[in-house]
């Protein structure tokens, strides 16, 4: 992706020198439409402080997540135990720190195999049209008709063991769970590719480039591509939620990540059946995991107002 | 309209037969054998479990295997429960039920919800109104269900103590009271999956009547003298819900996911329910088909989106 961004990319040879220079670049561009939705940043800021608290915590609030003291046990938040402790005695704040890491590293790396897979289908589809989009498109449509939550139980059911067995408790069921969430995420990325690249190749300045012997590969990669790139990150943006969500529904299942492993969903799913006298358990978690997925579905929607290029800059 | 429904249910079977193929192939491609402990027991001899495996057809290949389950799947011939010794058919009959009916109010609750304050936030857009009702839609869809539960039952059944949290099939009140009871304990799922759906059509709807209420048709009624009622519910909402319909069936299979988790939570006996706690039990056959009968049920509503479709643009049944 070039870093000049797209507007100046997208015309080839000289003109672009003449076009370039007048206008800024595409990103400070975004920044400053994506600046002017105060929710979106009021996103961001929250998001921020979850990574680095996740990040960073563990190095600063040293207390292990494992430590069983049952004198200690479902306590309500005191000076000692900020968050609270669980049926075990053990700290929640020190849990949270310890699986939201992994809550949003499922997110991510879902979101990833979503968008690369997605991306892939999607352009296969529009760049080379006939039999392969007709087939491509039907298995998209074939996959958003498939219900997700049994399906992914199925899979994880069937699948666990053996990768446990093969990688580890903790390395199987993440790359389990990664590439199962994300292999039921693609399809609406698969979809706004293709119609972007339906429409961009006809373009007048893909039609130059092809016109001065880019091969396919090339126009596709340096022309199309960064073009096609704004829904993209959107969808991107929302789609690490919608992976959130799915890691945290399955652990809050029971079916996701084992005890030793707490993400968010997880110590819900331990917490739930407590309720009625440590309500702090479940609160703290799901607060986290509501805050984050609000967060990043504010910031979803200021980058599809900064990036859509129809909205008139003023 | 009869030819146009015909022509969706012809649609219908390849992609229930798509669905059936990726479920045969997530069996098919899973570790373990199918004969289960019989193929490490020494005291089975491999003679016996060789005709086993000829007597089920397991040696048969990939594709007779799959369209002998296809066939099974279709003809409801789901084989028998490990756990419960129960016929499939009859364990997922009896909770099915439940769960249509839970799925179908929450619906129905999200619709009332999301119908009106969607148009009125599309008539005035950015007023003070708008503005509240957009932020609840963008904070109700962030909300993820199972969180939404437990703050339902945290505050509804334990701080205040008026809802039951969990939900009883077997309610040995009658008359009256039967009802009663059973509409206290469907408050709660109903609730959260029905806001839940609720805070995305709102959204949808709004967008969707913005879109449609600026068009030229809408001041020509309007200026012909309709009254606003007229106006808004016959020419505005009407052709807004067309969008609407295709975004809802798009997210048929997650208003699925929402009534697992929901299911789960307040210990609805639905198959959504059964489906946990057979994954818990390691009951392959009931798995197998509750996964079947989720997706026959998105192909059965994607269908009655379609034909919600028709109504609503009578054009696109002629075409």
């Amino acid at each position: 992706m070039a870093p000049n961004g797209a507007t100046s990319e997208a015309v080839p040879g000289e003109i672009a020198l003449v076009v370039g220079r007048g206008t800024e670049s595409l990103w400070t561009e975004t920044w400053r439409r994506f600046r002017r939705h105060r929710l979106a940043i009021f996103g961001a800021f929250v998001l921020t402080l979850m990574v680095l608290a996740v990040l960073l915590g563990p190095f600063v609030y040293r207390v292990p997540i494992n430590e069983i003291d049952f004198k200690a046990k479902l306590k309500a938040p005191t000076w000692t135990h900020p968050l609270g402790t669980d049926d075990l005695g053990q700290d929640v704040l020190a849990r949270m720190l310890y699986g939201g890491r992994i809550s949003l590293a499922v997110g991510v790396a879902a979101m990833l195999i979503g968008i690369s897979v997605g991306t892939g289908v999607g352009a296969a589809a529009g760049q080379m049209g006939g039999a392969i989009d007709h087939t491509l498109m039907r298995i998209t449509d074939l996959f958003l008709s498939l219900p997700q939550l049994p399906l992914l139980l199925l899979i994880v059911y069937l699948f666990r063991d053996a990768l446990t067995k093969s990688l580890g408790p903790e390395a199987g069921v993440f790359i389990l769970i990664v590439v199962v969430i994300g292999g039921f995420r693609w399809m609406p990325v698969a979809r706004l590719v293709r119609a972007q690249f339906l429409s961009l190749r006809e373009k007048e300045f893909v039609e130059a480039a092809r016109g001065l012997g880019a091969a396919p590969l090339r126009q596709v990669v340096r022309h199309i591509l960064p073009n096609a790139l704004g829904p993209v990150i959107v969808a991107g943006t929302i789609d690490v939620a919608g992976a959130i969500i799915a890691e945290s529904s399955l652990s809050f299942l029971g079916l996701g990540f084992p005890p030793d492993i707490p993400t968010w969903g997880r110590i819900l799913f331990d917490a739930k059946d407590n309720l009625d006298f440590a309500p702090h358990w479940a609160i703290f978690p799901g607060t986290a995991i509501f805050l984050t997925v609000l967060s990043i579905n504010y910031i979803g929607d200021g980058l599809r107002d900064a990036l859509d290029p129809r909205k008139v800059l003023s | 309209m009869s030819r146009y429904l015909l022509r969706r249910l012809l649609i219908a079977i390849p992609v229930l037969a798509g669905i059936s193929l990726v479920l045969f192939t997530i069996l098919a491609l899973a570790p373990g054998d199918p004969l289960g402990e019989a193929a490490t027991n020494a005291n089975v001899p491999p003679e016996i479990q060789a005709r086993i495996r000829e007597q089920f057809g397991l040696n048969d290949p990939l594709p007779i295997r799959y369209a002998r389950w296809f066939t099974a799947m279709v003809k409801g011939d789901w084989g028998y429960s490990f756990v419960s010794r129960v016929d499939v058919g009859t364990l997922i009959l009896q909770r099915l039920p439940t769960t249509l009916f839970v799925l179908g109010s929450a619906q129905l609750l999200g619709l009332l919800v999301a119908l009106p304050i969607g148009v009125y936030s599309a008539m005035r857009p950015y007023s003070v109104f708008d503005q509240i009702a957009t932020t609840f839609a963008f904070i109700g869809f962030s909300l993820p269900t199972f969180f939404t539960g437990i703050l339902f039952i945290l505050f509804f059944s334990i701080y205040l103590d008026w809802l039951p949290f969990i939900y009883r099939a077997d309610i040995s009140a009658t008359g009256w009271r039967w009802y009663w009871e059973h509409a206290r304990q469907a408050v709660m799922p109903v609730a959260v999956l029905g806001l839940f759906q609720g805070a995305s059509l709102t959204r949808y709807i709004r967008s969707s009547v913005l879109e449609v209420i600026r068009l030229d048709y809408i001041n020509t009624a309007r200026a012909k003298g309709l009254s606003e009622k007229t106006t808004i519910l016959k020419h505005v909402v009407r052709n807004a819900l067309i969008p609407v319909v295709t975004l809802v069936a798009l997210q048929i299979p997650a208003i699925f996911t929402g009534a697992v988790i929901t299911e789960q939570i307040f210990r609805v006996p639905g198959i959504g329910s059964l489906l946990i706690t057979s994954i818990l039990a390691n009951d392959t056959p009931v798995i197998m088909a509750i996964t079947f009968v989720f997706s026959g049920l998105v192909v059965l509503f994607n269908l009655i989106a379609d034909l919600l479709y028709g109504w609503l643009d009578p054009r696109i049944s002629y075409r």
